[in-house]
């Protein structure tokens, strides 16, 4: 038995016992307890297994710096792995397992790596596994993926809910020890909106392990009073459970808070976790600073531990680490843990001292070895003893646990995020953050000030000087009053000598001092190298306990100050955070927001089957009974189309109003064809070009007056064309009068085709529509009847007798319902995306299919309505480039099989026949494919070199992917009507 | 010092302190043959290559920082060769080839890990544009296969197939793409051109380039000046600022990538995968962290670090795609400074200076590229004539029309 | 940058309101000019590390172009102006 629950003391509720499992084993803590208190209560010192030599390990500190006592929380889907059981909040039920183990934690297969460590040392994997050639994939890499990695993870739907939020404060206090306390309360306060967050479920940082009196009573008094002050003043917002974890540009911070990590049962109304991203006008850093390990011999083993963290577990929690600990300590922080143990009634074994003729003085009856080296423990699961070495003799001393206490390191992770790099002090043996501007402050023992009146003082100074600098005055006020206060001193040790067994640095990694002396011997002396090559620092706590330490010892084997050594850098995230907090409400069906076609009730009443297009949802077909595939419902629309008639919903298309004086020549700059002189009344084709000469967009666009013209985009580019024509009105000729809005919402847009369209839409409209009246490309405004103003354009995407009809949305259902009743007798039928693709496709009329965004208008045969007249047109100068211009540039044809039965597939490649497959080789690609119900055989889009000239022209469309050749005739890519007979009745 | 099992053992057994440097540290010399300025993968790719293959000797290359500093050492170490347009696929597939046999020839572990890239799709169109890719890295030789979702839903069933936005339909899977070990890859290069007498001169930084009448005679650096007798820039990130120093004007963009690693995990995640709804990728490490990553941040930058609203974003993604992942805990964020062509796709080149010789260009793929990249680039310097799949990557093609487009965005460099 | 950009319209919003075009010195060329000075504007950037001004559109919120002044290695914003004021400025 080592580890214990103290008699009394604590900010423990002794009333309240919580239940929960570690293993299997049920086992019971306190509320108040974290899951590592907990443990060590019940003596669990064993935790965890080490990442590659799978030692075995226990519980290092008492906070976010764990390196050793991941465990896994949770079952089935509610799953957390690497979770640090020193920062879990105890909660009745709680589930936790150990890691990286098998069969058991007590007796790990893996760790006879440990036996092989010899070839296992730093960068061992670049050395070897690379005989025989093909057994490193085969053999080694499985055997290492096995043995890697920590936690195993459920890959299974979370069903827990997670979200985000903006906060605003004029002062960010990071931090809610002595110094942030001090801060928040002055700048609250002086008025100033304030955020004081902290990790801990606990507010009070230090002061909760603290066992000293301010203001006359005890610190975690204070803490208390402090709080319930802040708690009182409505400018202040406190947030517990809240780590932040990166600091962005503009001083805004990420964070993230707990809400519901601490239950066995999240309500369902609630996010388990929440980010935060706070806009703060400044922050204060009142972080603290982490005790620094002592690299020795043997200082992996369960039991050896941060004395600082002994006395957390001590003062806090109510737990003794150990019956007899050894202090192992460079600095008056080891004596501190000392006296708080002793006073608790731990036996302490003895100090050992790496200093001489120090000034700190050993409880009363304590052994202290001064100038002490330890270089060994003892045990095997858990500490026995350690062996001190002092002028050359050695000595063991029996113990059940070791304190370990290197020195201090300011948390300075934040405030070297954006690029700063760490200051190395020479007084305080440690690096410090730079300057980094008045958006972040760090104060307190951050800043290296590490007693209590120092920080209290440090606070309030810096977050008066805030509160001056934004405007507010902040009375002076007198400081709390610190009973007994200590200088936590220390002289720097980066490796205690003579190490009789591995001295660890980075205890998860296993990374140890000779992994440092190697790297060094082979080159990889910087630091960044070092981290590389030995993966010191790259472990869960990203090197919060090692990265000092291996700087220090950089330093030290070549003879030059930490300085000249630096840090690694700093990013975020200070602790990990989980995926779903930094996702939150954006997952599954919520991850982009749904459209809808104001036809979509009409859709659905008619038996539409959707299909996604952008973020709207389109009815790819409208199946009948007895309809058994796609394929049969959508030849039976094309049919009907060409026979009879036939309604699609194209509402989703873009849709632009463009109005005023210079709106024609707005276009004519926009389009690469001509649009000064389109009659009022009538629609056009637009092409629309980037400025590298490359087709952009391509959509018809009406003149309803003289001034104002009705513009349509694709679908997909519908965002894109606005931003684009805004673009260009706004920043390239701001002083042409041309105004525009989208109303792609606005408007229910429906096109009804057939050679009977005019039938059925006649029955609507009160105007005239004959062919004489309303030719092709004839736009208007014209009347339904009942009265509803409505857009018409005589257009044809099907190549059959078609009309668009627009009505406003909520209209748009009624209308079309009408348009089916009035239908019904010339045989209409709704048709859907697929349809709408056969159709066009028999016609020869192009998509984003063929419009992919490398293709010129030649390319796709829209030479000749470039215009030449135009003076000047977005794309008209690069257009003319040689390569844009060149003979053998792809072109559009026309594809169809020779023996009719074959199929072809779009993204097929084309060759010669008889050609060998080859990039050299390949002649072009099919864009766009699909069985024509008109033409009783597969018919297809392609761009093929220098292909117009090639009509008639036998080709392979080779689909290796597929495992298809198939010979097909170059021709023509109209296949329906290329006199255009049917669109001019 | 060669590696071999021997050289394992017999250093096991006496403590491991007997192994040497892998590179040595020079000083620079008054005058070089070839300087390359970059001592990232491609920089030292290139030597590696000047020396073995086209048997220069007085070659160095000059770095402003540590070996592997840039990209090379800050990627999501992705190994691919499935592209789509004839400008780009020869060019990959030659570099997948060289990364297949890299360990044997560099004698150094980069641990190649061909686990497979699957592309995902999500409609129709998307799936025609993965056939014609597909069969375009046929037409090339390289094998792709067109996975539908039946097949998807074995292979990989943590995907979102129950509550995706937009459904996942299939995959287009390159079996030969996967992962390679980052860091080792710029020290195994660099190892083995130290061997062939490479000088590689650490913090080195260049500061200027001396032209006497129209041709390169060396570089300012802050060891000195330099003399060469052809230079080559392979500083992506930095190419602009480089190249200003010769008065080149580029067509490129300097922007940020961020890239994340998870807490390491128990294999879950065999393949890369890559998420076709959005830019997300992701795969795991042979240490148990998820690397993954999604389109960089938008805007200009040199600044090696990005911005919250575009982690989240990268989150969305991720956790869409792959549901089980919300739980999973990301451990640290980077940022890499790209290299963003007007085409989206790299520059190894000859300049208008006729001693001067450029690579740059490589926006968010210059590590898979690193080997054929290092071999073109020295095929260049070294006859002064373009390597032949690398033919099309020329500095002049913006103006001659002849872009490499695979995205099909035009010349907006953060489109790509 | 940038977490938050002033938008001379609309206040300070965040990045996520708005898309990013690229550099804002470009000028346009006359139809008349060289092919080179055509080649210029639409691929040859000058990337500077340091003060950059850069068209930003308010997507969400106001539609308007925007120059965005900034450094583009720190992200700190100087200015963020109304593209057309800035355009009719510079006398296009």
């Amino acid at each position: 038995m080592t580890a214990y629950r103290l008699t009394s003391g604590g900010l423990v509720d002794r009333g309240a016992n919580l239940d929960f499992k570690f293993d299997g084993k049920t086992l019971t803590g306190l509320s108040g307890d974290t899951l590592a208190s907990a443990l060590l209560a019940n003596d669990r010192l064993l935790v965890g297994r080490s990442f590659k030599y799978h030692r075995p390990r226990g519980i290092v500190t008492a906070g976010a710096s764990e390196p050793n006592a991941l465990v896994t929380i949770g079952k089935g889907a509610s799953t957390d792995p690497n979770t640090k059981a020193t920062v879990a909040e105890l909660y009745a039920g709680l589930d936790a397992r150990s890691q990286n183990r098998w069969p058991s934690l007590k007796y790990d297969f893996g760790a006879v790596n440990g036996l092989l460590s010899p070839f296992l040392g730093a960068g061992f994997y670049y050395k070897t596994f690379m005989w025989p050639a093909a057994f490193w994939e085969k053999v080694y890499e499985p055997i290492i993926r096995r043995a890697a990695g920590l936690g195993r993870v459920v890959l299974e739907r979370d069903p827990e809910a997670y979200e985000k939020c903006w906060a605003h404060c004029d002062l960010l206090v990071v931090g809610s020890g002595p110094t942030g306390l001090m801060a928040a309360l002055v700048a609250g306060r002086a008025g100033l909106r304030v955020i004081l967050a902290d990790e801990d479920f606990r507010l009070g940082g230090s002061l909760l392990a603290e066992t000293t009196r301010i203001d006359g009573v005890s610190a975690q008094a204070f803490a208390e009073a402090s709080l319930a002050e802040l708690r009182s003043l409505p400018n202040v917002t406190i947030m517990p459970r809240t780590t932040v974890f990166g600091w962005y540009d503009d001083n805004v911070f990420g964070a993230v808070e707990r809400v519901q990590k601490h239950v066995a049962m999240p309500q369902a109304k609630l996010p388990v976790e929440r980010l935060w991203r706070i806009a703060a006008k400044r922050a204060l850093l009142a972080t603290g600073a982490e005790e620094r390990p002592l690299v020795f011999g043997g200082n992996d083993k369960p039991g050896v531990m941060m004395a600082g963290a002994m006395r957390t577990y001590a003062n806090r929690f109510g737990v003794a680490a150990g019956r007899s600990v050894a202090i192992f300590s460079n600095g008056s922080a080891g004596y501190q843990a000392a006296h708080d143990l002793a006073a608790q009634g731990v036996e302490i074994a003895a100090i050992i001292d790496s200093r001489s003729d120090v000034a700190d003085v050993a409880p009363a009856g304590v052994r202290l070895i001064q100038s002490g080296s330890v270089i060994d423990t003892q045990g095997r699961q858990r500490v026995s003893g350690i062996v001190v070495e002092r002028s050359g003799f050695e000595e063991t001393i029996a113990c059940d646990a070791i304190g370990m206490s290197g020195g201090w390191n300011p948390v300075i992770h934040l405030a070297c995020q954006r690029g700063a790099k760490a200051v190395w002090s020479p007084e305080l043996q440690t690096f410090l953050a730079p300057d980094v501007g008045n958006g972040l402050v760090v104060a307190g023992s951050a800043a290296g000030r590490y007693t209590l009146v120092g920080c209290l003082a440090d606070g309030a100074q810096k977050a008066a000087a805030i509160a001056a600098d934004l405007g507010f005055s902040a009375p002076a006020e007198a400081m709390p009053v610190v009973e007994e206060d200590i200088d936590p001193s220390f002289t720097a040790l980066w490796y205690s000598p003579g190490a009789k067994a591995k001295a660890f640095i980075d205890f998860q990694n296993d990374v140890h001092v000779r992994d440092i002396g190697l790297a060094l011997r082979e080159g990889f002396g910087h630091v960044e190298h070092a981290k590389r090559y030995t993966t010191n620092g790259m472990a869960t706590d990203q090197g919060k306990l090692s990265g000092i330490n291996a700087t220090g010892l950089l330093a030290a084997m070549q003879g030059i100050s930490p300085a000249d050594v630096g840090t690694t850098t700093f990013r975020p995230f200070y602790t990990p955070v989980t995926l779903g907090a930094l996702a939150g409400t954006s997952r599954d069906e919520h991850a982009a927001p749904v459209r809808k076609s104001p036809l979509h009730g009409w859709a659905q009443k008619n038996g539409a089957v959707f299909v996604d297009s952008g973020l709207w949802y389109r009815p790819a077909y409208f199946a009948r009974s007895g309809e058994k595939t796609w394929r049969e419902s959508t030849d039976r629309e094309v049919r009907n189309v060409r026979e009879n008639v036939g309604l699609c919903d194209v509402s989703t298309l873009g849709k632009i109003e463009i109005f005023g004086p210079d709106a024609a020549e707005f276009l004519n700059r926009i389009y690469c064809n001509a649009f000064l002189k389109l009659p009022v009344g009538k629609a056009r084709y637009g092409l629309m070009l980037r400025e590298d000469g490359m087709v952009y967009d391509d959509g018809t666009t009406s003149r309803l007056s003289s001034e104002h013209f009705f513009m349509t985009t694709t679908t997909a580019l519908a965002g894109g064309v606005m931003s684009h024509m805004e673009y260009c009105a706004q920043v390239l000729w701001p002083d042409l009068r041309v105004r525009f809005c989208s109303s792609t919402d606005q408007w229910a847009q429906m096109a009804i085709a057939g050679p009977k369209a005019r039938l059925v839409v006649q029955a609507l409209v009160e105007d005239d529509i004959s062919d004489a009246a309303f030719p092709f490309l004839a736009a208007g405004i014209v009347a339904l009847k009942g009265g509803l103003k409505a857009r018409l354009f005589r257009i044809s995407f099907s190549g059959e007798l078609a009309y668009e009809l627009a009505v406003p949305a909520g209209s748009g259902e009624a209308v079309a319902d009408a348009i089916m009743e009035e239908g019904r007798a010339h045989g209409i039928c709704a048709y859907g995306l697929e349809a709408l693709n056969v159709l066009r496709m028999e016609k020869g009329h192009v998509t984003h299919a063929e419009f992919d965004g490398r293709v010129t208008p030649d390319d796709a045969g829209f030479g000749r309505m470039v215009s030449a007249q135009k003076p000047d047109f977005i794309g008209k100068r690069l257009s003319t480039r040689y390569g844009l211009t060149a003979a053998d540039r792809m072109q559009m044809v026309g594809l169809k099989p020779v023996e009719a039965d074959q199929h072809i597939r779009a993204g097929a490649h084309l060759l010669r026949e008889g050609a060998k497959p080859s990039t050299l080789n390949d002649q072009g690609y099919v864009s766009s494919a699909c069985f024509s119900p008109t033409l009783g055989h597969d018919i297809a889009l392609a761009f093929l070199k220098s292909g117009r000239e090639r009509y008639g022209e036998r080709i392979v469309v080779w689909d290796k992917l597929a495992g298809a050749d198939v010979v097909a005739e170059v021709c023509n890519p109209v296949f329906v009507d290329p006199g255009n007979a049917k669109l001019n009745v | 010092m060669r590696y071999s099992a021997f050289s394992i053992v017999k250093n096991a057994l006496s403590g491991n302190v007997n192994w040497k440097p892998a590179w040595r540290q020079p000083e620079p010399k008054p005058f070089y043959d070839v300087i390359i300025v970059g001592g990232g993968g491609h920089g030292l790719a290139t030597a590696y290559y000047l020396a073995r293959e086209f048997g220069l000797k007085n070659i160095a290359v000059l770095e402003k920082n540590y070996l592997g500093s840039g990209n090379v050492g800050r990627n999501t170490t992705i190994v691919r060769s499935n592209y789509m347009l004839p400008g780009n696929e020869p060019f990959y597939e030659f570099s997948m080839k060289l990364w297949e046999g890299m360990e044997q020839d560099l004698n150094y572990n980069a641990m190649l890990s061909q686990r497979g890239v699957i592309n995902l799709y999500h409609n129709d169109g998307q799936r025609d544009a993965y056939i014609r890719r597909g069969n375009a890295m046929w037409m090339e030789g390289v094998p792709a296969e067109l996975l539908d979702r039946a097949a998807l839903k074995k292979m990989l069933p943590f995907l979102n197939f129950a509550h995706a936005r937009f459904p996942i339909m299939g995959g287009l899977l390159q079996k030969r793409g996967g992962t390679a070990r980052h860091d080792a890859v710029a020290w195994g290069y660099a190892r083995a051109a130290d061997r062939l007498g490479v000088d590689l001169i650490q913090n080195c930084e260049v500061t200027g380039i001396r032209r006497e009448h129209g041709v390169v005679t060396g570089v300012e650096t802050s060891k000195g000046f330099i003399g060469c007798g052809k230079l080559g820039l392979a500083a992506a990130g930095n190419t602009s600022r480089v190249g200003e120093m010769a008065g080149l004007k580029l067509p490129i963009e300097s922007h940020v990538l961020q890239a994340f690693v998870t807490e390491g995990l128990k294999p879950a995640i065999d393949h890369v995968i890559t998420y076709g709804a959005g830019h997300f990728y992701i795969s795991q490490s042979d240490k148990g962290g998820l690397v993954f990553g999604a389109e960089i941040d938008g805007y200009n930058s040199y600044a090696q670090r990005g911005n919250l609203a575009t982690v989240e974003h990268v989150m969305e993604e991720g956790v869409t795609m792959i549901p089980g992942l919300s739980r999973v805990r990301v451990l640290r964020s980077w940022g890499g400074v790209m290299d963003m062509s007007m085409d989206g796709s790299p520059i190894i080149s000859q300049t208008p200076i006729d001693n001067l010789y450029l690579n740059c260009g490589w926006c968010y793929g210059g590590f898979k590229a690193t080997p054929a990249s290092g071999w073109c680039f020295a095929h260049l310097i070294a006859k002064n004539e373009t390597h032949p799949v690398a033919r099309f990557l020329r500095l002049d093609r913006f103006e001659r029309g002849y872009p490499i487009d695979e995205h099909g965005a035009g010349p907006q460099p953060n489109l790509h | 940058m940038a977490s938050l950009i002033h938008c001379p319209h609309c206040g300070v919003r965040p990045k996520e309101e708005f898309s990013i075009r690229g550099d804002a010195s470009l000028v346009r060329p006359d139809p008349e000019a060289s092919d080179e000075a055509w080649h210029d504007y639409v691929h040859i950037r000058s990337n500077p590390r340091g003060r950059y001004r850069e068209h930003w559109q308010h997507v969400a919120g106001c539609r308007r172009w925007l120059v965005v002044e900034r450094d583009t290695f720190t992200h700190e914003v100087f200015s963020v102006t109304d593209g057309a004021a800035t355009a009719r400025e510079a006398g296009r």
